[in-house]
């Protein structure tokens, strides 16, 4: 009930968005919907999505692997840096990859798809690489060793045992990859990759067709349900794995990589050096070239403490939302839990700017006295971002299992401490780890943001915005670095408190 | 847990109390607008502009010094901040809306949402470009140019109309940014023009010229200046405003505008304009006042490389004056069809 409630005010928004969507005339939105653009812009769309999950999968389980499962030299900096991409904006990124191309080829030009493939992945892996170090460090030697007893091989082991019981958690992050491909919008834009994304965006840009764009994003919501299914695909194919309490402190079994440890090494690196170095070497050229600066260290200092508080906030009410839905999903598997889960993941496909707009109707119809403060923006962000906090709650929560909630029960608690003392305890690192996902990705939101702020109220983001609007390039550097720093802390946090765990 | 639910409910308390304190706020700025300038430190306005902030906000401060009105301005996207006036309807807390291209305000103006303006305020702008039917008025001019690489192209290969530039010798040289409103509205005044075949043709020919797509003005000046691109069709100022954040003299760089001449399309003069919401509150008609006053156009001139919408101005410097510019005889209030436009850019395939 309480998980219907929750998941209830965090879609408000998509509840308007079909209103709207349905005003718009029918016969304009088959023509638009079924175009030979249309059809075009979504083969892009489900390309690039493509793509870049297989990529992502590959370098976030193969750098997850590395952390977790050999003995490699710096195992846990290289963890460490490997998550901070996460902490770069697509569009800083896609910036900086035309700058840096600017400088060692000038006079050619960084676009298209495989540009837009290059940048993306190198943002997103880390959707893939978090959730897949977690669990790999979760699971214990005692089943790997059994199978090893029983006769096969370290690398047969590995995928049939390890790999499996990882499964869950790296297709969670292999579908966030998939669907923040399908909403980007930053840095297609910037490469000039037509997707659906861009067409949803240019019929507001162009003619100000507010409706049509609303009514063409619900093809984003098509891509994703396909994305979905797939998902859907793999999910059904691993079963649960609850393993509570330590496996009796030994540490989870190593591979010898042979002589394929120093050229896995210096890819894992390389692939790290890429993602930071050139949107930084990028950002260091922007302040360098320019002249322009920005106003005052107040309008900075502002600018990041107001950054620090709405996503905090955000991040916060998300999680409040996610824990009772996490908890649902986790122990019904009811077609309700799953619909409900899918909901959450198809608003997190949509644009800023139409969840923007729907929060905007909302607002103004139901709430005016809310309007254009802070918690709209906050309800905003938890359309927004519910699955991040979703993910890796539900993940703890599988492994809470409601049978330890109900001895304490029958130990004569009552049914809220019980859920306090035990439950809540078992879930907090994967709700703490949503909280910090949820805080990133505030912290790098733009649309929204700037659509539902209240007046006059700047976050690093809506400042980096500013100037590089108006080509100052050097003045929004700053804004860029400290937006990178900001969200690279709860980067940094989360893998961190994974390798604590670490035995 | 009941703790919590006390805090929440205190939480929700006091911000309760806090909106019903900006509310009566509000309500006693509002009353005081009656009394006339004398009560000015209580009036204020709320701006949605679609003008960059560093371009609008000094001239608002300018503003707000003189006349001791508070302005409270949010900032967008042109595009992003019309369909939030469209979303939010009447109830809009917006009292003006200030916007980079006459497209933007023609969309808002067709919906109802301007009120009419102040007839004397109007005829200080030549017709060409204001409203028609009163709802918005341009504050200053931005002239369409070629800018081009002067390092690598040279001035006698440039063209003298827009047509030239679909044939074989631009072939994959020329920027356009076909996406973007200043491009569209241009594409609108080539339909008025030439008519619809002409404006067609122009698209698919130059579609099938290998232009060099670009999502807005800003990548096509920085490519130019940088030798990426040859040349493209931009707005003149985006000149000044790269030459200001490279610290360098416009002259100083290897790009310049390149006029087109005779009355060509390709010249065309559009605005950034502004309509008034709410027609009770005076200080955002004062506001308006401000923008076309000699004050306010002499800041658009030198501050943001404009040309000034009344007369008496010179141009900015480096552009000839407006006398002088053969600037096609484009009334830009038939540039309000867009839908037309936005149809034959997608349909030459230059939208993606």
């Amino acid at each position: 009930m309480l998980a219907c409630l929750t998941t209830g005010v965090a879609l408000l928004p998509l509840f308007y968005l079909v209103v709207r969507a349905t005003e718009y005339p029918a016969a304009d939105f088959l023509d638009a919907v079924f175009s030979a653009r249309s059809s075009r812009l979504a083969t892009t769309s489900l390309a690039l999505t493509a793509t870049v999950t297989s990529l992502c999968l590959v370098i976030g389980v193969g750098m997850a692997v590395i952390v977790t499962r050999t003995s490699i030299p710096l195992r846990r900096s290289l963890a460490v840096a490997a998550a901070l991409p996460l902490a770069v904006p697509s569009y800083v990124a896609a910036f900086g990859w035309q700058s840096m191309n600017q400088l060692v080829n000038p006079g050619t030009t960084f676009e298209g798809f495989l540009a837009a493939t290059v940048v993306i992945t190198t943002v997103t892996y880390p959707y893939v690489f978090l959730p897949a170090a977690a669990a790999l460090m979760r699971v214990g030697p005692a089943q790997e060793e059994a199978a090893r007893a029983l006769g096969r091989g370290p690398v047969n082991t590995f995928f049939t045992v390890t790999v499996r019981q990882a499964a869950p958690a790296i297709t969670s992050g292999g579908l966030l990859c998939a669907i923040y491909v399908i909403a980007d919008f930053g840095a297609v834009s910037i490469l000039r990759l037509d997707t659906f994304t861009r067409a949803v965006f240019t019929s507001f840009s162009m003619g100000f067709d507010r409706l049509g764009g609303i009514a063409l994003s619900s093809v984003l919501l098509v891509l994703t349900m396909v994305v979905l299914l797939v998902e859907g695909r793999f999910r059904r194919t691993s079963t649960r794995y609850a393993a509570i309490g330590t496996d009796g402190g030994s540490s989870p079994m190593r591979l010898s990589m042979g002589r394929w440890g120093v050229p896995a090494v210096v890819l894992a690196w390389s692939v790290v050096f890429i993602s930071l170095a050139v949107p930084g070497t990028a950002l260091t050229y922007w302040a360098y070239r320019g002249v322009s600066t920005p106003g005052s260290l107040a309008e900075v200092a502002g600018a990041f403490g107001n950054s620090l508080w709405v996503a905090a906030l955000g991040a916060a009410a998300t999680t409040l939302l996610a824990v009772p839905l996490s908890l649902f999903i986790a122990r019904r598997g009811s077609l309700l839990a799953r619909g409900l889960e899918r909901l959450a993941y198809l608003a997190h496909s949509l644009p800023g700017v139409v969840i923007g707009l729907s929060v905007v109707m909302l607002g103004i119809s139901v709430v005016p006295a809310l309007y254009q403060t802070t918690w709209l923006l906050v309800l905003a962000y938890c359309t927004l971002m519910l699955p991040l906090a979703l993910g890796p709650a539900a993940a703890a929560a599988l492994s809470a299992p409601a049978e330890l909630e109900e001895a304490a029960r029958a130990l004569g608690k009552s049914s809220l401490t019980a859920y306090l003392r035990v439950t809540l305890p078992l879930m907090a690192p994967g709700i703490g780890s949503g909280f910090l996902l949820v805080m990133l990705t505030v912290i790098k939101e733009l649309p929204a943001t700037l659509m539902l702020r209240p007046t006059g109220f700047d976050t690093l983001a809506t400042r980096l915005w500013t100037y590089t609007g108006n080509e100052s390039l050097a003045a929004a550097a700053p804004f860029a670095v400290l937006l990178v720093l900001l969200a690279a802390i709860p980067a940094w946090l989360m893998i961190s408190q994974m390798l604590k765990e670490e035995k | 847990m009941i703790r919590i639910t006390r805090s929440a409910a205190a939480v929700a308390a006091a911000s309760a109390l806090v909106l019903t304190a900006c509310g009566a706020d509000e309500d006693t700025s509002n009353g005081n607008n009656g009394n006339g300038a004398e009560g000015a430190e209580a009036e204020s306005l709320v701006l949605y502009s679609g003008r960059n902030e560093e371009l609008i906000q000094p001239l608002v401060d300018q503003f707000e010094d003189e006349s001791g009105i508070d302005v409270e301005v949010r900032f967008g996207d042109t595009a992003e901040l019309a369909a939030q006036l469209l979303e939010e309807g009447e109830a809009t807390p917006a009292d003006m809306f200030l916007a980079q291209d006459a497209g933007a305000l023609g969309a808002v103006a067709q919906e109802g949402l301007f009120t009419e303006l102040d007839q004397d305020l109007l005829d200080r702008v030549p017709e060409l470009y204001r409203d028609d039917a009163d709802a918005w008025v341009g504050l200053s001019g931005r002239l369409r140019t070629l800018i081009y690489n002067t390092e690598l192209v040279d001035e006698s290969e440039l063209p003298e109309t827009v047509e030239e530039l679909t044939g074989p010798e631009f072939e994959g040289r020329v920027g356009i940014a076909p996406t973007n409103a200043s491009f569209q509205s241009f594409v609108t005044a080539l339909r008025v023009a030439e008519g619809e075949d002409a404006a067609e043709d122009w698209l698919e020919q130059m579609a099938d010229n290998d232009p060099q797509y670009r999502e807005k003005n800003g990548p096509i000046v920085s490519d130019v200046i940088d030798g990426a691109l040859e040349m493209g069709l931009v707005n003149h100022y985006y000149l000044y405003a790269q030459a200001e954040e490279l610290g360098m003299e416009p002259a100083e760089l290897p790009a310049a505008n390149h006029l087109f001449g005779d009355g060509d399309v390709g010249a065309l003069m559009n605005v950034a304009g502004a309509g008034i919401i709410n027609a009770d509150n005076d200080a955002a008609a004062e506001l308006l006042e401000y923008f076309l006053s000699e004050e306010g156009q002499q800041y658009f001139v030198d501050e943001t490389a404009e040309y000034a919408m009344i007369e008496g101005f010179d141009a900015p410097e480096g552009m000839p004056a407006l006398e002088e510019l053969d600037v096609p005889d484009i009334d830009l209030n038939q540039l309000d069809d867009l839908e037309s436009t936005i149809q034959m850019i997608t349909e030459s395939g230059m939208a993606g």
